[in-house]
């Protein structure tokens, strides 16, 4: 089973996990094949899985526009944004906007793909990210720290509880 | 100038431990190539031909005396002993060991400056009229918007990642001194008819393999709004920015793809759409950053005429190197990185130490640096003037040819970097050694020239009167000729000449250039309007038909 970095009770109390994965995505080996896994399944299978009695979840490519979730996003209970290399950066946009007032997704968002080193975690949870999938061979006290890299952040974003000083909130 | 508080100064701070902790790794074998490169970039840092290069950012072109000093004593202890300035204000060190990069930082932060973003693919430094807060023709002071943009582009979480380079340009006067129309995005101030601040948005210009000229995306954008929607702007390029092809990848390309009324329609949708995580700005932030940049003590002076009487050598220098002042009194003198002999923007540690030294006398201890890579001192008692000319003459910093065809703009080229075909330094001194005499220059006036050692376009070759491109043929080195561009008023893109140059021969073609200028030019005609009025063919006729005489 694969390792998962969690950011649980976001907020000024957030803590920390990892956790052995509960999801399978579509065709993975081995997956089970109960009717209440938690499945995680390519955009282009959303349609075919609108019935699905466990917990859905939709992987998105960073060709993907997440308008495309439609109204399905309210009940989705997870969201795997793909970052497939370092210079990708679809995937910050694409969290920012689920987290965003339009789509309102408050399920699990996670970051997947070997793009998911450490000296990314930082902005990715300020993009609305709570869950990293990392790639392999990270180390994983490491990433912890990474994600508390910064106690100052400018443009406005989602919080993180390391940011202590932050410029340019709303005009009130 | 921006002084930072605790919230910049410990942003600085942290990005310096995470750069020492990255290159740690890199160097401990935990980080690849790639990993680190990207990285790397995001902090200045290339690796180049013969060495690391490491690109300071010099946010808007304004140095305090203090930085410039700074600036001066890293380019001693860990470079040569001399910087080059670019064409987006910021100082190159071509030296400086891979691990000892790190400590630059850690020194750079003690003067507040840094190397965020001056590479990579994202936001890049922001450059702004060299002439801003004292313009005659000033709207208003552009540098507090610029820093605002600083901050707000420094990590931003979207936009560090983008399909490629993005550069800002700001202007505060109706004459465009800093290339605006040439870049991703130029925001020109204006005023509404209430008085209040906005910016008229150009998005998708740039130089390049492609060049294009920015348009309108937005006629007039309150201050209020501009960061919600540059955030727009930003998020539909990074959504659909080509990434297959890094030479499709700026968002000129995307701009020209879909149109810009199209164009325009997907930001308007986005930028409405987004207001909850794209705030309008806080105008108590906006004072506060404002008052920064608020004009230091001035004296009560009358303008007065400083030259009369003096030395013809000083009655150059103030004619050219010097410019006028919106305060009475008062002037603004060039320190001119164009001598003859030089490499066009270098400057040595010894010379930014005095610099740094005479502008604390005279000019408020504030230095500029010009996009033409001149540095500028901005507020000098035009009763100084002539002290400062002696001290700039002893110091090789006095050559009065600014805005003439020495004053050239010139990349580094093969002698430094790795993208380069050509030796663009060489072919420098080659035409400073060809057009040494001051009169003759003189008698030409105003000529931008401007070279680049390849497609991308660092020296702007495009936007020069005269443009020289080094190109790469069968291992040798040529270069293409331009003529006809310009960034001053309307925007326009020099047009080729003819066949490619052999190097020996950048020099002499120009003569036979600026030659046909003088049969034609009418009373008082500059050279580009000559060449507006008579076309680019009495031109190439010059060029080339006594070359084949000479052949």
């Amino acid at each position: 089973m694969r390792p998962i970095l969690k950011r649980l009770d976001l907020g000024a109390h957030e803590r920390r996990e990892i956790v052995q994965d509960d999801w399978t995505y579509l065709g993975e080996e081995g997956a089970p094949t109960a009717a209440s896994a938690a499945l995680i399944v390519p955009l282009a299978d959303l349609a075919n899985h609108r019935g699905y009695a466990g917990r859905l979840g939709v992987r998105l490519s960073p060709a993907d526009a997440a308008e495309d979730l439609g109204e399905d996003v309210k009940r989705l209970s997870l969201v795997a944004v793909t970052f497939p290399s370092a210079g990708e950066g679809r995937g910050f946009t694409q969290g920012r906007l689920l987290r965003s007032a339009r789509f309102g997704f408050k399920g699990e968002l996670r970051a997947v793909g070997a793009g998911v080193k450490q000296d990314l975690l930082f902005i990715m949870a300020r993009c609305g990210f709570d869950a990293f999938e990392l790639a392999p061979g990270q180390k994983v006290e490491e990433a912890l720290r990474a994600l508390d890299r910064y106690r100052v952040a400018y443009a406005p974003a989602e919080p993180v509880p390391s940011v202590k000083l932050q410029r340019y909130h709303a005009a009130g | 100038m921006y002084q930072y508080d605790q919230l910049d100064q410990a942003f600085v701070d942290q990005r310096v431990a995470e750069f020492r902790d990255q290159t740690r790794r890199f160097l401990a074998g935990e980080l690849s190539e790639d990993e680190f490169k990207a990285v790397r970039l995001r902090n200045g840092l290339y690796i180049q031909r013969y060495a690391p290069m490491l690109r300071i950012a010099v946010p808007y072109g304004l140095l305090s005396s203090r930085q410039l000093r700074k600036l001066g004593a890293i380019a001693q202890r860990y470079d040569r002993g001399f910087g080059h300035f670019t064409t987006r204000t910021n100082l190159q060190l071509n030296w400086p060991k891979l691990e000892d990069v790190p400590d630059i930082l850690a020194e750079l932060a003690t003067v507040q400056m840094h190397a965020i973003q001056t590479s990579g693919n994202c936001i890049r430094n922001v450059t702004a009229d060299h002439l801003a807060g004292i313009a005659p023709d000033e709207v208003d002071d552009p540098r507090p918007y610029c820093e605002i943009i600083r901050q707000w582009a420094n990590l931003h979480p979207e936009f560090t990642y983008l399909p490629r380079k993005f550069k800002f340009a700001v202007t505060g006067s109706p004459e465009d001194r800093a290339a605006s129309e040439v870049h991703d995005i130029g925001l020109h101030m204006r005023r509404d008819t209430h008085g209040n601040i906005g910016f008229q948005v150009l998005v998708g210009g740039g130089l390049g393999r492609t060049p294009i000229i920015g348009q309108v995306i937005r006629e007039f954008l309150p201050l209020p709004d501009l960061l919600s929607y540059l955030d727009a702007i930003l998020r539909v390029y990074n959504r659909y920015g080509r990434r297959d092809n890094i030479h499709k990848a700026r968002i000129k390309i995307l701009v020209k793809a879909v149109g810009i009324a199209k164009f325009r329609d997907q930001v308007e949708t986005e930028w409405r759409a987004a207001q909850d995580i794209s705030p309008r700005l806080d105008m108590a932030e906006v004072e506060r950053i404002r008052a920064f940049f608020k004009p230091p003590a001035y004296e009560s002076l009358p303008d007065m005429d400083v030259a009369a009487g003096r030395e013809p050598e000083f009655q150059a220098w103030y004619r050219y190197n010097t410019r006028p002042h919106k305060v009475s009194g008062y002037r603004a003198a060039f320190v001119s990185l164009k001598a003859h002999g030089e490499n066009p923007g270098d400057i040595s540690s010894a010379q930014m130490d005095a610099v740094a030294d005479l502008a604390d006398r005279v000019s408020f201890g504030l230095v500029r640096v010009t996009h033409t890579q001149n540095l500028l001192l901005g507020d000098v008692k035009q009763n100084e003037l002539y002290g400062v000319w002696q001290e700039l003459r002893r110091l090789g910093l006095a050559t009065p040819n600014i805005g003439t065809l020495t004053d050239m703009i010139a990349c580094p080229g093969l002698d430094f970097c790795s993208l380069a075909n050509a030796g663009t330094l060489k072919v420098a001194h080659q035409i400073q050694k060809q057009f040494d005499d001051l009169d003759y220059l003189y008698d030409l006036g105003d000529i931008e020239v401007k070279m680049s050692g390849c497609m991308n376009a660092c020296g702007h070759h495009h936007v020069g009167h005269i443009g020289i491109l080094g190109v790469d043929k069968h291992g040798e080195e040529w270069y293409q000729i331009t003529l006809g561009g310009s960034v001053n008023g309307s925007t326009t893109l020099g047009q080729v000449i003819g066949p490619s140059v052999a190097q020996a021969d950048v020099a002499s073609t120009i003569e036979r250039i600026v030659d046909v200028y003088r049969a034609k030019r009418e009373d008082g005609e500059r050279f580009i309007e000559t060449f507006r009025r008579v076309g680019v063919k009495p031109f190439k006729e010059g060029v080339y038909a006594t070359h084949s005489e000479a052949a």
